[in-house]
């Protein structure tokens, strides 16, 4: 495509975002290498486990309990947390996050916020919204700082910049901050460095996610590679965390349990290099840590997927990403042609829930059921069964295309009755005859285009068996 | 022994005589076969396109008419279609519960050609013979709902005169994926092109696999590419007469 007209970048736009990435052949060798070599690298890894699958199923089973038993478990996450000193915000949904963060740096007058890579801080477009109100919020993880720089969704859950090739990473910075153009990682790194580190002493507060709350000590704790989300929540004077209501664990023994997990399967690490568990605000004897922790639980359409039985599992989502990178269709596309901060199988999964079916109903089709995302899944969620439920839900809700309806409904009354059916086949054997020609081909809309599709067999398996039947 | 064919509706009207072949098979081994010629479809296009209604009606006939039957087994050429009955079926597409006990009773006797030959009749060696370079695909049903990944290469190890070469990402999806190929043709077409250059790069003259589906996607690319390279279904080869 020319690009002249930009696409709107929204799950509904899916198929027309797809087209502008699908045949790009730079996205593709980023997509593939990006992807391939994560792949490996955590196989290599769980390869240090002859009891990976059980440590699956212990895993998805402590999931399981939590959400099952979610009320609970966050009251007694808050309690602790409160004791520990921290102040516990409930948020329904991101304007409400939104408001509780703007009433908080206002409370504090800060001006300048650090980010540490946090998705549900993206899924709630939590920078573009202080950047409306006059603050400036710098995002600290490399790859986070990279597309906020070049004003993109993050286009893969763990690894926001996946998308980019460091030529085009080398392009980006020097048109947007003005240096001599380098492709060299080293160098791009340490530019971003130069530039957040006085950020970092600068900034009023530091907003991050979490990637796990454990509830019978109010701890949270978050893993990362580059000492940014370390720095987010230790320098400034206020640390703001936000949390999906579901990244509840009971304990600290199941904590080292999916901090295995986590690493191995995100990004191929048997440990991530920094891992920060922290609890509450700096005490009286502390030398460091921030004077104020505020922490808000977002249910912003959780609790909707709660209520599903269907689909509750898929809150059992530790937001790794091994989904994506095994994904053939992710493979194919990258993260940006969904059109939404949650891609890949497990986007595909969740986000018809947290956006609306309306907005996000057809996400789940873009998808060939292969499975290759449940094997990989390091708790066991059964996504390709999951991404069949949100299509039954959006066929129900929505009715569906009229015409696929209606066509269904034809073939069923067809498919109903031998008679029928056996009908249709003659008439499929007929078109094969007159339109085939000498290759057996047939027309058939969207198939066609790229490949052939075979004219029905001269006879069908019923005719060939009853002739069969007569030479026994 | 007897065993009740399932014939999914693409095989009866486009591959036929891959269903023919797994009756030679089977008689060979010395199955009785039988064939209830009221069967259609089992409903999977419906149901994984999210139209339940309509596939539950095509799932509760199909249940009716295999209960019917006194076979000791149900055989099917496809994994994705003894999927669609195994695992879909009561699980993910709600069933009647006066069907449920019979439906029970159907999925502990229902199985995929090629697992049936080696995990039920215990048989590796079925006489087959074929000359040619062959690979084989794993179909995604078959490989990660059935575990279906050892049983067709122990009977393709077994036929007289194969050369059988694995090719890399042999277990990566084709693209087919029912009416993904036609609603997302794009993604669906490079996705089995990537299998296809795997596919030449294992220098083999046929591609083979348990499910036609998949073969149907990858074959109407290769003639769409001029490929000399074709598709077979195992029941092709262990007929022995491909």
């Amino acid at each position: 495509m020319s690009g002249q007209k930009k696409v709107q970048v929204t799950p509904r736009n899916l198929k027309l975002l797809v087209q502008e990435r699908i045949y790009n052949p730079q996205l593709r060798k980023n997509l593939s290498r990006a992807t391939s070599t994560t792949l490996a690298k955590r196989a290599d890894v769980v390869a240090d486990f002859t009891q990976w699958e059980e440590m699956r199923s212990a895993a998805s089973e402590i999931k399981d309990g939590v959400i099952a038993n979610l009320d609970t478990y966050l009251e007694q996450f808050e309690e602790n947390a409160v004791s520990a000193g921290a102040t516990v915000h409930w948020a329904a949904d991101a304007q409400a996050a939104q408001s509780i963060v703007y009433q908080i740096l206002r409370d504090c007058d800060a001006k300048l916020v650090v980010k540490s890579k946090s998705m549900t801080t993206e899924e709630i477009r939590l920078g573009h919204f202080l950047e409306e109100q006059g603050i400036e919020a710098v995002e600290t993880d490399l790859g986070e700082y990279i597309v906020q720089l070049a004003g993109e969704l993050p286009s893969h859950i763990t690894a926001p910049a996946l998308h980019k090739s460091r030529e085009e990473i080398g392009e980006l910075f020097a048109k947007k901050l003005g240096i001599d153009r380098t492709n060299d990682p080293e160098a791009l790194t340490a530019i971003a460095r130069d530039v957040l580190r006085e950020k970092f002493l600068q900034a009023d507060a530091g907003i991050s996610g979490v990637n796990f709350a454990v509830a019978d000590s109010g701890t949270i704790c978050i893993v990362e590679n580059e000492g940014n989300g370390r720095l987010s929540t230790a320098l400034p004077k206020t640390h703001i965390a936000v949390m999906g209501i579901e990244k509840l664990l009971p304990d600290m023994q199941s904590l080292t349990l999916f901090l295995q997990l986590l690493a191995r399967s995100s990004t191929g690490q048997r440990i991530t290099s920094y891992t920060s568990l922290i609890r509450g605000p700096k005490a009286k004897d502390d030398l460091d840590g921030p004077e104020d922790l505020h922490i808000i639980i977002l249910d912003n359409g959780r609790t909707d997927i709660l209520e599903d039985d269907d689909l509750r599992e898929s809150l059992n989502c530790i937001r790794c990403g091994a989904c994506l990178n095994t994904c053939p269709v992710y493979q194919t596309i990258g993260g940006h042609s969904y059109g939404t901060q949650y891609s890949g199988p497990i986007g595909a999964v969740i986000s018809p829930s947290l956006l609306g079916v309306e907005e996000a109903g057809k996400m789940p089709y873009a998808s060939s059921l292969c499975g290759a995302c449940a094997e990989i899944c390091p708790v066991q969620i059964d996504l390709h069964h999951l991404l069949l439920h949100q299509r039954r839900k959006y066929i129900e809700r929505q009715g569906g295309n009229p015409a696929e309806r209606l066509l269904f409904r034809l073939w069923m009354m067809t498919m109903k009755h031998a008679a029928l059916y056996s009908v249709s086949g003659l008439l499929g054997r007929l078109a094969g005859t007159i339109f085939g020609g000498s290759n057996r081909t047939l027309p058939v809309p969207g198939w066609s285009k790229s490949r052939e599709f075979p004219a029905p067999a001269p006879k069908s398996f019923k005719q060939l068996w009853k002739e069969h039947g007569s030479e026994r | 022994m007897k065993v009740s064919l399932f014939v999914p509706c693409l095989t009866d009207q486009f591959f036929p005589q891959s269903g023919m072949n797994m009756v030679r098979v089977l008689e060979r081994l010395g199955v009785e076969v039988e064939y209830l010629d009221s069967q259609t479809c089992c409903g999977q296009p419906a149901f994984n396109t999210g139209y339940h209604d309509e596939a539950r009606v095509l799932a509760e006939k199909y249940i009716r008419l295999f209960d019917s039957s006194d076979a000791d087994y149900i055989v099917a050429p496809s994994g994705s279609c003894t999927t669609m009955v195994n695992i879909a079926y009561g699980k993910l597409l709600s069933i009647p519960e006066d069907l449920q006990p019979a439906l029970e009773a159907l999925q502990r006797k229902t199985f995929e050609f090629s697992a049936f030959i080696v995990d039920v009749l215990k048989q590796n060696d079925v006489g087959a013979e074929f000359a040619g370079k062959v690979t084989i695909h794993d179909s995604c049903h078959a490989l990660r709902e059935l575990h279906i990944k050892q049983q067709p290469r122990e009977l393709l190890r077994h036929v007289k005169g194969i050369e059988l070469i694995e090719m890399q990402h042999a277990e990566t999806c084709c693209g087919f994926g029912g009416t993904f190929a036609v609603k997302h043709a794009d993604i669906s077409t490079e996705m089995v092109d990537r299998k296809i250059a795997e596919i030449h790069s294992a220098g083999v003259e046929y591609v083979t696999g348990v499910d036609s589906s998949c073969l149907m996607q990858i074959e109407g690319r290769l003639r769409r590419l001029n490929s000399t390279v074709k598709t077979l279904h195992i029941a092709d080869i262990l007929a022995g007469d491909a």
